[in-house]
């Protein structure tokens, strides 16, 4: 049977993935931020995941307004990385896994989730930073990975509810799977950030770390935070956290997982940079 | 019954909600078309001609050839569209945030550095009238 071993949690700043194309990742600035990860890329080596469940945000690279999907699960065999309007990153096509996915959706469907299914999509910086944060610049990725991208750009976008409840309904979906899969699943995005406005630039550290602490103690509470609260504490673009939910969601219920490492820091460019790994704890 | 939009009480902050999408489609699918390098290069040789092409406000044109962001939000712009513009530009997307703010880029990327923008003060409107 697979099984959701761990989550991972991570920003997915597109100025991180720049940095580390351009070679930049020694430099004080991103050093910070890069240390961050070292623990995680030695730990991912050990845990040695079969499938990455990945959930993200397009940004208007592969959905334009023309469709607007709320969640659009990646069913097809491999998915591309966008031209983003800098260039095309110079990492590895991502390999997904069409049979696991079908297998994801008609389950997740059936359990009232009406999700779209994307057999072709480009993917983003939303995808490919957590990875290269956690593989560093490999030839190709060392697993599968399903792509699920949420619409946090156009509102209303999804509740932080709707998403923890999605999360699980993911796990239901991948322990009813046959084959013996070690799955972890990702939430990505946030944390606190604004990029519009006269009020861009705003961080919000203290309701990060509350975030955090929540996140991992009490999913259940925190998935019943609004919408205009993200907004309001941790800037326009600190709503990307509600994909956070999806990931604890699909964590073993009513438990409290092993807090793996944690990490926080500010700033990348326009940002504050959490990251989180969890583990089900064996009983 | 309206519907409820309790976000409009933040300031300095424009959501891009069903009704800004509404008012900026030709807008933002515009800045979509820039993601072609050909696109691009026409947009670069003639801004005018290749804005004509698309059924865009004039108000919306004059937004996009004076790079006010602001003003585009306000026609219903949403900012990862409109960063194509400024990838078109060659800017970074620290320095298409910090261009909104009123600062000059070396002042924002210092606030950056010493910890971002405090919500303090920048949560309600009526907070910022004071």
């Amino acid at each position: 049977m697979a099984k959701i071993n761990a989550s991972v949690y991570t920003s997915h700043v597109p100025a991180i993935g720049a940095a580390l194309d351009l070679g930049k990742s020694e430099e004080p600035y991103w050093k910070k931020v890069f240390d961050g990860y070292e623990f995680s890329k030695q730990w991912i080596k050990e845990s040695k995941p079969d499938v990455i469940f990945l959930v993200y945000n397009d940004h208007a690279n592969n959905f334009s307004l023309e469709l607007i999907p709320t969640f659009a699960l990646g069913t097809g065999e491999s998915f591309e990385p966008s031209d983003e309007g800098w260039g095309k990153r110079p990492v590895p096509t991502v390999q997904g896994h069409p049979d696991l996915a079908a297998h994801i959706a008609h389950s997740v469907i059936q359990d009232d989730f009406d999700l779209t299914l994307c057999n072709k999509m480009e993917v983003d910086h939303g995808l490919t930073v957590p990875l290269s944060l956690m593989f560093g610049q490999p030839e190709e990725w060392p697993c599968k990975i399903i792509p699920l991208h949420v619409n946090v750009v156009q509102y209303p976008v999804p509740s932080g509810k709707r998403c923890y409840e999605l999360g699980k309904a993911i796990r239901r979906a991948v322990e009813s799977y046959g084959e013996d899969l070690n799955v972890q699943i990702w939430g990505t995005g946030g944390m606190s950030h604004q990029l519009q406005g006269p009020r861009a630039g705003l961080i919000n550290a203290e309701w990060d770390n509350k975030f955090l602490d929540r996140l991992i103690n009490d999913p259940e509470d925190l998935s019943k935070v609004s919408h205009v609260e993200y907004v309001r504490e941790a800037g326009s673009e600190g709503i990307e956290l509600v994909m956070w939910l999806i990931a604890r969601g699909a964590m073993d219920e009513g438990k409290t997982p092993k807090v793996t490492h944690r990490f926080f820091h500010v700033p990348a460019s326009n940002t504050a940079v959490g990251h989180l790994i969890l583990e089900n704890q064996e009983d | 019954m309206a519907l409820e939009k309790p976000y409009k009480d933040i300031p300095g902050t424009t959501i891009f909600d069903s009704e800004q999408s509404r008012k900026g489609y030709h807008l933002n699918q515009f800045c979509m078309s820039l993601m072609k390098a050909e696109n691009r290069e026409r947009f670069k040789a003639d801004e005018r001609a290749y804005l004509d092409e698309w059924p865009m406000t004039e108000d919306q044109k004059l937004a996009v050839m004076s790079r006010d962001l602001n003003r585009c939000m306000e026609l219903g712009g949403n900012i990862y569209f409109l960063a194509k513009i400024g990838a078109t530009d060659g800017l970074s997307f620290q320095q298409m945030a910090g261009s909104m703010t009123g600062m000059t880029e070396e002042e924002y990327r210092e606030m950056m550095l010493k910890g971002g923008r405090s919500p303090e003060g920048n949560r309600y409107l009526h907070e910022q009238s004071k």
